[in-house]
């Protein structure tokens, strides 16, 4: 298990030197920031400082090899736009979307997992059938359209929650929370449940497949013919049966809501790192964008290797090789 | 059958129906089957596939899948009727007095459980005893089924016993609250040859010692010869022939019966080609009036295409048969 683990970091390791490759050809590709930085009235001379002062000067290489050093660091140089160091810039965000995304992670499980088992074993009855109708809706909706409905019926319509924004914060020194306060709270509902919402049916619906699928098997025929209870059946025998499958997908989707939160952050006007995103892109502000990139996919691929991880605490079929031949 | 009166049998089983239906209409898997078990005793019930011989066993436990169900007759369980009860009372009967055994050892365990926590949330489950008695039972329950080192396996997982090992460990998960009787369905069909017979060993003494009666599903001649106390044959969902394995297997009056003995591989008969039945069980959507058997049957007259079907009383009382010939007295 532990060289299937450092094989499995190291293999992470390899992804994130190649997005660190694309995120860095940015800077060269992607137009050129002086041109934006610099107004109408710049001349040779300015454009030349400036393009040694952030290090454009340099051969290929060169930069990429500074550009990793201080990502390993977590210095992504100095935002074009804000003129701030680009860790700083991010760290103040982060909060806001980590926060964002795990309260929809934890709905979207919570509720795809507990309706997913429900409409199983409910297979063929009323609430389970509508609840899989509701669920196409939540399935085949943009983002974005969900978001804006919830803002009118909400917001507009009923003025229960708020439209926009987080609410007011608390500052811990490091992290700045909206979970403390109510309006932190209220502002929060809406976007959580926009981002968790498509992850939510995607659960649900694969919880109930699975859930299906096992249903069918002979262990759970002979828990039944042992005698033992519906509960036990469900959630002793079969639910955790169906956890792999869902433990993989939940896991990328965890990814994705990171990821996707852009679109919701910015239906929400939500003050966290995709609404930065979008207005780096807006702006070519390429250093923000390669640091973003970059955070996005380590994030991904931890993600990733703690659902690898989380196989071997499952499925005991797994952790053969720790028992040493054992037969 | 001629048992000694007032004694009463374990299992009863009285014009026991099963039907499913379908778009092309009701199907019977399992037609008017009556046949008794007493306590100790081992029946044998045999046929081809879909004969409706699992379903008969299903049917007995309280587990066919929907839509199939129980559409007539009695099921009763030491006198009490237990095809009637409700869903959460039939529950308790499953597991602590009828103990039932699959047919593949490979995946009648729960892969992500340990099999001595199966063990003990079944004991858990039906018998009154506290955790640590259920892990001491738990411990004999697999120490009886020949596990070696029960104690230190007690926290295997299922994939680290060989195929035999985990038919042991099924037959002890059947056992362990002590059932009146137990439905093994085809427990060896998939062993290896070499542990077949030392499973079938197992089961057979232990339910002698715990007075436990089965019924042993099979379509294994050579399995019911050597274990079973009576045989009842399968046909088409309905009972061809009932009754002492010796007297049903050395002189067979059904003539499906016949067949079946006629092309069973035996050592004494040497090298003959086998003999076998012309033509395959009728399916269920069409099964032809009167008796099932009539389309391959070598002596069927008008009187066996016409309806009624025979059942047991045509026949003297063990075969379904207008015409079965040497009818045991």
């Amino acid at each position: 298990m532990l060289a299937f683990a450092i094989r499995r970091a190291f293999q992470s390791f390899i992804v994130l030197l190649v997005v660190g490759l694309v995120a860095f050809s940015m800077f060269n590709f992607v137009g050129d920031p002086i041109d934006n930085m610099l107004g109408q009235e710049r001349t040779g001379a300015d454009i030349e400082r400036l393009r040694v002062q952030l290090g454009l000067d340099q051969p290929f290489p060169v930069q990429y090899y500074r550009f990793l050093e201080g990502a390993v660091q977590g210095n992504f140089g100095i935002s074009y736009r804000q003129g701030r160091p680009v860790s700083e810039v991010i760290s103040e965000r982060l909060p806001a979307t980590l926060e964002l995304a795990f309260v929809s992670a934890v709905l979207a499980v919570i509720f795809g997992v507990a309706l997913g088992v429900f409409t199983a074993i409910r297979r063929n009855g009323w609430a389970a059938n509508t609840i899989m109708t509701l669920s196409l809706i939540g399935v085949s909706l943009p983002t974005f359209l969900i978001g804006i409905l919830l803002i009118y019926l909400f917001a507009v319509e009923l003025g229960w929650l708020p439209s926009f924004g987080r609410g007011d914060v608390v500052d811990l020194g490091w992290w700045r929370t909206g979970l403390l306060t109510q309006s932190g709270l209220k502002a929060l509902i809406l976007p959580a449940i926009t981002l968790g919402l498509y992850q939510m049916t995607l659960i649900m619906r694969l919880v109930r497949s699975e859930m299906l699928e096992v249903l069918r098997q002979d262990y759970i025929r002979f828990a039944r013919a042992r005698g033992l209870r519906d509960k036990s059946v469900y959630f002793r025998h079969a639910l955790k049966n169906t956890l792999v499958p869902v433990i993989t997908v939940t896991g990328m989707q965890l990814g994705a809501i990171i990821a996707f939160a852009i679109i919701t952050e910015t239906v929400f006007q939500w003050p966290g790192v995709g609404l930065l995103f979008i207005n780096a892109i807006r702006f070519v502000d390429i250093p923000v964008m390669a640091a973003y990139l970059m955070l996005i996919s380590v994030m991904f691929v931890s993600i990733n290797l703690i659902v690898d991880l989380l196989y071997f605490a499952i499925d005991p079929r797994l952790r053969l090789d720790r028992r040493g031949g054992e037969k | 059958m001629n048992k000694q009166a007032g004694r009463e049998p374990v299992l009863s089983v009285a014009n026991l129906s099963v039907e499913i239906p379908t778009r092309q209409g009701t199907l019977t898997p399992v037609d008017k089957l009556s046949f008794d078990i007493e306590q100790g005793r081992i029946l044998g019930v045999v046929g081809e596939s879909g004969a409706g011989k699992s379903m008969t066993g299903n049917a007995v436990i309280g587990l066919l899948d929907p839509p199939a169900h129980i559409a007539g007759g009695e099921i009763r369980l030491k006198g009490r009727r237990i095809d009637n009860l409700a869903r959460e009372a039939l529950r308790k009967v499953r597991g602590k007095e009828i103990g039932m055994v699959f047919q593949d050892p490979l995946t009648s365990l729960n892969p992500l459980l340990p099999i001595g926590e199966q063990l003990t949330e079944t004991i858990l489950e039906h018998l009154p005893v506290g955790k640590t008695e259920a892990q001491n039972r738990a411990v004999a329950a697999l120490e009886e089924v020949g596990i070696p080192a029960a104690a230190q396996r007690i926290n295997s997982y299922p994939h680290e016993f060989s195929g035999g090992m985990r038919q042991r460990v099924v037959i002890a998960l059947a056992l362990c609250a002590e059932p009146s009787l137990v439905i093994a369905d085809e427990p060896t069909t998939a062993l290896d040859v070499s542990v077949q017979a030392q499973i079938i060993a197992l089961l057979k003494r232990l339910c002698r010692e715990r007075g436990t009666a089965i019924m042993l599903i099979t379509h294994d001649m050579g399995v019911i010869a050597e274990t079973a106390d009576e045989v009842a044959v399968m046909y088409a969902g309905r009972l061809a022939e009932i009754g002492p394995v010796r007297d049903v297997l050395t002189a067979p009056i059904h003539p499906y019966t016949q067949g079946l003995m006629a092309s069973t591989p035996l050592a004494a008969k040497g090298k003959k080609r086998l003999s076998q039945i012309p033509g395959a069980m009728p399916r269920l959507t069409d099964l032809p009036d009167g008796c099932a058997f009539n389309p391959r049957c070598p002596i069927a007259k008008d009187k066996c295409r016409r309806p009624p079907a025979p059942n047991l009383d045509s026949g003297g009382g063990n075969a379904a048969c207008w015409y079965a010939s040497g009818a045991r007295s």
